[in-house]
C-alpha cells in the first residue's frame, strides 16, 4: 500500500483545470521532486495534496496509518511574515497545534518535541531571537523545525531555497537529505534541477508529464526540453 | 500637586467617573487584544469599516425609538465582520472595496437617517456625540456599565484560552490549515470578537476614533518588542495606560474623551518609535 495515491486527480481553480488526470503514487520514504514551469500547476497540486484546495475529479487516497494531517509543510514565505513579531520558539511549537484541537495551551509532551526539532536544526541559540531578524537560511530552517513538529511522517516542501544564496541553499538541501534518511517522505516543488540531487523520483508537470524513477527522467524528453530551456539557474 | 490629586480624589466620588474608568479601562484592554492581529493580517481597515456600520445600525435603533441600541448594533456589527472577513479571504480587491462600500455606505444612511427622524432637538449634537464618543462614557447606565464589563471579561478570556489559535492563524494561515487547524472557525471567532469590541468602544471613543483604539497600542509595541506575547501584553499595558490617562486628563480639563484618549496613544507611539530606534542603533552599534 503506498503512503499516498493519486487516482485520475485534476487540479485546478474554479473549473478551469490545469493538470488532467493525473495518477501516481508516493511510497513510503521517497524523495519526490516535482519540477515545470510557472504556471504548470505544481503549487496547486501541493495545494490539493494539502487539502487546502479540492481537486476537480478524482482523488487522493491516504495510507491507512497515514491522517490528513500528518503532513508536514513548508510553504513559501508571505509578505505578513517579513515584519511579524514572533521569536523562534513561538513559530516552531505553533506547528503542534494541528493536532490539539481544543485544548487551548501546549502540553510537556508539546514543548519537548519543539525543543528536540529546534536542537535537531541547529536553532538552540536563536530560540529567543525575533524571526524577522533572521537571515533566509535560518528563516527556512525555523520554518522546517516548524512542519517537523506538526509531522515526522511527510514533509512537502514548496521552493524551499528561493532567495537562498548558493552555499545557503546546499545546506538547506543537505537538512533536506539527512530527514529523508532519518524515514521521512519528502514531496518538494522545485524549478531548480539541484533540487535532484537527493532525489529518487520526480514528477515533470507541462505539457508531457513525467513521473518516475530520477535515473529515468534524465534520459527523457521532458528533462532535455527543461534543459534547453533553462530551467536551471 | 498634592491639590491636582485631592481634585481628582472628589471627582472619584461621583459614581459616573467610577463608571468611566472602569468600562474605559476594559474596553481598552479588550481593543488593543486583537490590535496585534487585525494590523499583521492587513485588516486594520475593517476596524473603520465596522464602525460605520455600528454607527448606521446605531441610527436606525435611534429613529426606532431604542433605548438600547445595542440590541440591533451588535447584531448588524457581528454580521457585517464575517461577511467582510469572509470576502477577503476570498480575494483581496474585493474585500478592499466591499468595505469602502459597506462603510461609507452605512455613514451616509446613518446620517440621513438621524436628520430625516430627528429623535432631538439638536440633531448635530447627537452625530458629534455617536461618532467622536464625546460624553456617552459619563451617562453609561448601570445596565450598560454591567453589559460592558461581562462583555469585555468574556472577550478577555476566550483570547486567552484561543490564543496560541489566534497566533497560528495570524502568523500563517495556510500552514495552519493544512495541518489540520479550524483556521476558518478561528477567523470567524477574530470576525465575532473584533465586531463585539468596536460596539463597545463605540461608548468610549465614537464610531470613528475606534480604529486608532485598535491599532495605536498594537503599532507602538511592534515597535519596540519582538515576539508576540511580548507585543500582545505590552499593547495591553499601553492601551490601559493611555485610556486611563487620556480619562483623567479629559475630566480635568474638560476635553472631550475619545479624542483625548487617542491623543495619548498617538503621544506613546511617537515614543515607542524613538526607542525602537535606538534600540536598533544600539545594536548595530
Amino acid at each position: 500500500m503506498p503512503l499516498l495515491s493519486f487516482e485520475n486527480i485534476s487540479i485546478g481553480y474554479d473549473n478551469h483545470s490545469i493538470v488532467e488526470n493525473l495518477t501516481f503514487n508516493i511510497e513510503k520514504g521517497d524523495y519526490l521532486t516535482i519540477l515545470g514551469e510557472n504556471g504548470a500547476g505544481k503549487s496547486t497540486l501541493l495545494k490539493t495534496m494539502l487539502g487546502l484546495i479540492k481537486p476537480l475529479s478524482g482523488k487522493i487516497v491516504f495510507d491507512a496509518n497515514v491522517r490528513k494531517t500528518d503532513i508536514g509543510y513548508l510553504p513559501q514565505q508571505t509578505v505578513v511574515q517579513r515584519d511579524f513579531p514572533a521569536s523562534v520558539w513561538e513559530i516552531v511549537i505553533s506547528g503542534c497545534l494541528g493536532k490539539s484541537g481544543f485544548r487551548p495551551f501546549y502540553t510537556k509532551e508539546e514543548k519537548a518535541l519543539a525543543e528536540a526539532n529546534i536542537k535537531k536544526l541547529g536553532l538552540e541559540e536563536l530560540k529567543n531571537r525575533c524571526y524577522r531578524e533572521l537571515s533566509g537560511g535560518q528563516q527556512q530552517r525555523v520554518l522546517l523545525a516548524r512542519a517537523l513538529c506538526s509531522s515526522d511522517k511527510i514533509l512537502v516542501l514548496d521552493e524551499p531555497v528561493t532567495g537562498l544564496d548558493p552555499k545557503v541553499t546546499i545546506q538547506l538541501y543537505d537538512i533536506i537529505d539527512s530527514l529523508n534518511k532519518e524515514g521521512i517522505t519528502i514531496i518538494m516543488i522545485s524549478h531548480d534541477l539541484h533540487a535532484l540531487k537527493h532525489a529518487n523520483k520526480v514528477l515533470h508537470l507541462g505539457h508531457e508529464i513525467f513521473f518516475g524513477k530520477k535515473e529515468d527522467y534524465l534520459k527523457s524528453q521532458s528533462y532535455q526540453v527543461f534543459m534547453d530551456k533553462g530551467g536551471e539557474q | 500637586m498634592a491639590e491636582f490629586f485631592q481634585m481628582i480624589a472628589s471627582y472619584f466620588e461621583f459614581r459616573f467617573v467610577q463608571y468611566a474608568f472602569i468600562v474605559g479601562i476594559l474596553i481598552a484592554l479588550c481593543s488593543s487584544l486583537l490590535g496585534v492581529t487585525l494590523v499583521l493580517k492587513r485588516f486594520s481597515f475593517i476596524g473603520d469599516g465596522l464602525s460605520h456600520m455600528a454607527f448606521g445600525a446605531m441610527a436606525v435603533a435611534a429613529v426606532v425609538g431604542l433605548t438600547d441600541n445595542m440590541i440591533i448594533s451588535m447584531p448588524v456589527t457581528i454580521g457585517a465582520a464575517i461577511l467582510l472577513l469572509r470576502s477577503s479571504q476570498n480575494s483581496r480587491i474585493k474585500g478592499d472595496a466591499a468595505v469602502a462600500m459597506l462603510s461609507v455606505g452605512a455613514l451616509a444612511m446613518g446620517y440621513l437617517l438621524m436628520n430625516l427622524f430627528p429623535t432631538s432637538s439638536n440633531v448635530s449634537a447627537d452625530v458629534c456625540t455617536t461618532l467622536f464618543g464625546s460624553v456617552s462614557i459619563l451617562t453609561l447606565s448601570t445596565i450598560e456599565v454591567w453589559l460592558c464589563i461581562g462583555l469585555s471579561i468574556a472577550t478577555v478570556i476566550i483570547f486567552v484560552l484561543f490564543y496560541n489559535k489566534i497566533f497560528a492563524v495570524t502568523f500563517d494561515e495556510n500552514f495552519a490549515r493544512a495541518t489540520g487547524v479550524k483556521a476558518t472557525l478561528y477567523n470567524l471567532l477574530i470576525a465575532i470578537i473584533t465586531a463585539v469590541i468596536i460596539v463597545l468602544a463605540m461608548n468610549l471613543v465614537g464610531s470613528l476614533l475606534i480604529s486608532a483604539l485598535i491599532i495605536f497600542p498594537a503599532l507602538s509595541a511592534m515597535r519596540v518588542f519582538k515576539s508576540f506575547k511580548s507585543v500582545t501584553i505590552s499593547s495591553a499595558i499601553i492601551s490601559v495606560f493611555a485610556a486611563a490617562s487620556g480619562l483623567l486628563l479629559s475630566i480635568v480639563r474638560g476635553t472631550p474623551v475619545g479624542p483625548t484618549i487617542v491623543a495619548v496613544d498617538i503621544v506613546v507611539f511617537f515614543a515607542f518609535l524613538l526607542v525602537g530606534f535606538i534600540i536598533s542603533r544600539a545594536r548595530k552599534a
